[in-house]
């Protein structure tokens, strides 16, 4: 794929380059000709450290799995994953724990990503128990420290609570820190707002940022909203059916976006002004599916502006049009 | 990046209790809870107190034989009354009157409650720890594990092991510890394996357990401390309706003979069988009831502790 030269590799901290997961479907006894759905297909990006990448798309679109193939909970079809200059597809035994030191996750649901049976404490320490880190007490400071750093004060309120005594923010906050209890260089952070009441959203918001700073993190941020993606991160990847449509600094995104597919969800952000009359996106259809998709364009079935050469032409690629902005689409 | 190791600024161990007490009261804080809904269920609280009158029957055989009654005549397996005609109806000497071979029923029936809690805890108990491994590691696993031990399971379910166990008896007599750990692990392997591998699917695809992965947990870990410990609840409950399946199998083969058991309750039913009385069971009602009322009723209060137990294990059962 055609990417600009990767900057100095000191900056960058995570390089995925060319990565693909496809998922076999009905995969039957009988059925000789097995499908494959392409959750993730060619993705490249990179993020530079202390940087956040915004990963915005609709459901399905494979900006979770692209998540989950970089904290190896998946492994992918093809592809590189290198953290920090090491391919996390050949990381082995010893190096698995450093990995996982180094590169943690912060998952969507707190009400699912918490063990109903075990108390905050054992949660928090559980990343330094399993990688043997510190004596009992030096885990225990940690761990209380951590607490209060994500705005769990008094740390000793909560240790020895069960997570279904806490409320949703309490509960991602936990999440939170049990992320970056073993000090990550690197979260992705796997829409940590969307099943949180709009009330506690701004704050997790503001704490992620704030742990941003203070701990220097880099962030891959997943979400589907882009206003989220705005107020947090320093570019934003738009993905559709498993390609990156569009990739630039967020406010380039917001203000100038270029993919037909990028116009339509900015058109579709509620603005909070009655008097502004904002024109119907004019997008077709509904969502298709990542099964067995044909090499064109793959948003060409409900594109507004589809020439009739997109629907001869091979799926585009990514295209540097100046100042880091990059695009996929024939028309521009 | 990582210049900030952690300090301890927040100073050391400032936990006002050792670690372990805290965990030990948090453990007795759930058992009080859980034990609120338990009894808010009225069958469960009927089957506690006939598990625990059962209980008080079967300590009372060692005191009776050692002070009350002479061990010459009261013997459950051996014990013979010289002054009365066999079987003898229920009278003062005899409560429920005697075998056809002058041995005192009462006290057969109060030898056997022991035996039978024995029994059916340790076949039960080996039941659940065969189960829950099985069945967690067959669901975490998968693949070639998963079907080897679910085609094990489908086989012992489908095959009538209580009539194989007839033939085999007929050839070879089960005592009985061989036979509670036959129970134990036929049922280990079979149907308990099934419903906790189902469990233990739902947990295992929960996303706490792939954060587990994302802390760097290990296979063993994550089965231990988080699948299992998710698991348990459920293992316990069928551990009760195993109970009343290792005591039913033993109450059946004893009927037939073909356990090396000299004194249970299904034996008891055996003796009046092989002497032909039970073609007037209306009439030598002493020598079938008690112990068939014993084996329903002992049976009855595992299953209805189960029942109980299912209230607290599965919330949407609960009335409130």
């Amino acid at each position: 794929m055609a990417l600009p030269a990767a900057t100095e590799s000191k900056d960058v901290i995570l390089e995925v380059s060319n990565l693909s997961k496809y998922y076999p479907v009905n995969q039957g006894f009988f059925t000789r000709q097995k499908s494959l759905l392409h959750a993730v297909d060619n993705v490249s990006f990179q993020v530079n450290r202390g940087e956040v990448l915004g990963l915005v798309g609709e459901s399905g679109c494979g900006k979770t799995t692209t998540g989950r193939l970089i904290v190896r909970l998946a492994t992918p079809t093809s592809g590189r994953i290198l953290i920090e200059d090491t391919d996390v597809a050949e990381i082995k035994g010893q190096d698995m724990m450093e990995f996982r030191q180094k590169v943690q996750m912060i998952f969507q649901d707190p009400y699912e990503s918490l063990d109903p049976r075990m108390t905050i404490f054992d949660i928090v320490a559980e990343p330094l128990n399993v990688n043997g880190i510190g004596t009992f007490e030096e885990r225990e400071a940690q761990v209380e420290e951590m607490l209060s750093l994500v705005g769990l004060a008094p740390p000793s309120a909560f240790l020895f609570r069960f997570p279904h005594e806490l409320s949703g923010g309490q509960r991602q906050r936990v999440a939170i820190a049990r992320a970056l209890v073993v000090r990550p260089s690197f979260v992705v952070a796997d829409e940590p707002t969307s099943m949180l009441d709009v009330s506690i959203r701004t704050g997790i918001m503001k704490l992620m940022a704030q742990l941003r700073e203070d701990l220097g993190i880099s962030y891959l941020y997943i979400t589907h909203d882009l206003a989220v993606a705005r107020y947090l991160c320093d570019r934003i990847a738009v993905m559709y059916l498993g390609k990156i449509v569009e990739l630039g600094n967020s406010e380039d995104i917001v203000k100038r976006p270029l993919h037909p597919y990028t116009k339509a969800l900015i058109s579709a952000v509620p603005v909070p002004d009655p008097a502004i009359d904002r024109p119907l996106p004019n997008i077709k259809g509904g969502v298709s599916k990542p099964i067995d998709p044909k090499p064109r364009c793959r948003f060409y079935d409900r594109c507004p502006e589809s020439a009739d050469s997109c629907a001869e032409a091979e799926n585009p690629e990514l295209r540097d049009i100046g100042g880091g902005h990059l695009v996929a689409c024939h028309l521009l | 990046m990582n210049e900030l190791v952690p300090t301890h600024e927040t100073g050391p161990a400032s936990l006002a209790e050792p670690i372990w007490k805290i965990r030990w009261k948090l453990t007795r804080r759930s058992l009080r809870q859980n034990w609120e809904i338990f009894k808010e269920s009225r069958i469960g609280m009927l089957g506690i107190i006939l598990i625990i009158a059962f209980g008080i029957f079967g300590a009372m055989w060692p005191i009776m034989i050692n002070t009350v009654w002479d061990p010459m005549v009261y013997d459950p397996v051996v014990g013979f009354d010289p002054m009365m005609m066999h079987p003898s109806p229920p009278s003062g000497t005899h409560l429920l009157g005697t075998d056809p071979i002058g041995r005192d029923i009462l006290a057969q029936l109060m030898h056997s409650t022991g035996r039978e809690f024995l029994l059916g805890v340790l076949s039960a108990l080996i039941t659940v720890v065969i189960g829950t491994a099985v069945g967690t590691a067959a669901a975490y696993y998968g693949g070639l594990i998963d079907t080897f031990f679910m085609r094990i399971a489908d086989i012992i379910l489908l095959f009538p092991f209580i009539p194989l166990l007839v033939v085999v008896g007929a050839m070879v007599k089960l005592s009985f510890l061989p036979f509670a750990i036959i129970m134990g692990v036929l049922g280990g392997f079979g149907g308990i394996t099934i419903i906790l591998k189902a469990q233990a699917l739902s947990v295992s695809v929960r996303p706490y357990i792939d954060a587990a992965r994302v802390a760097g947990g290990s296979n063993f870990h994550i089965i231990v401390s988080h699948i299992i410990p998710n698991v348990l609840p459920l293992s316990f409950l069928y551990m009760m309706f195993s109970v009343t399946s290792a005591i039913l199998s033993e109450a059946t083969l004893s009927f037939f003979g073909v356990l090396n058991i000299d004194m249970s309750w299904g034996m008891m039913i055996h003796t009046a069988d092989v002497a032909g009385y039970l073609f007037d069971f209306a009439r030598y009602w002493w020598l079938w009831a008690p112990a068939g009322l014993a084996i329903t009723l002992f049976c009855a209060a595992f299953y209805m502790v189960g029942r109980g137990l299912d209230e607290v294990v599965n919330p949407r059962l609960r009335k409130r």
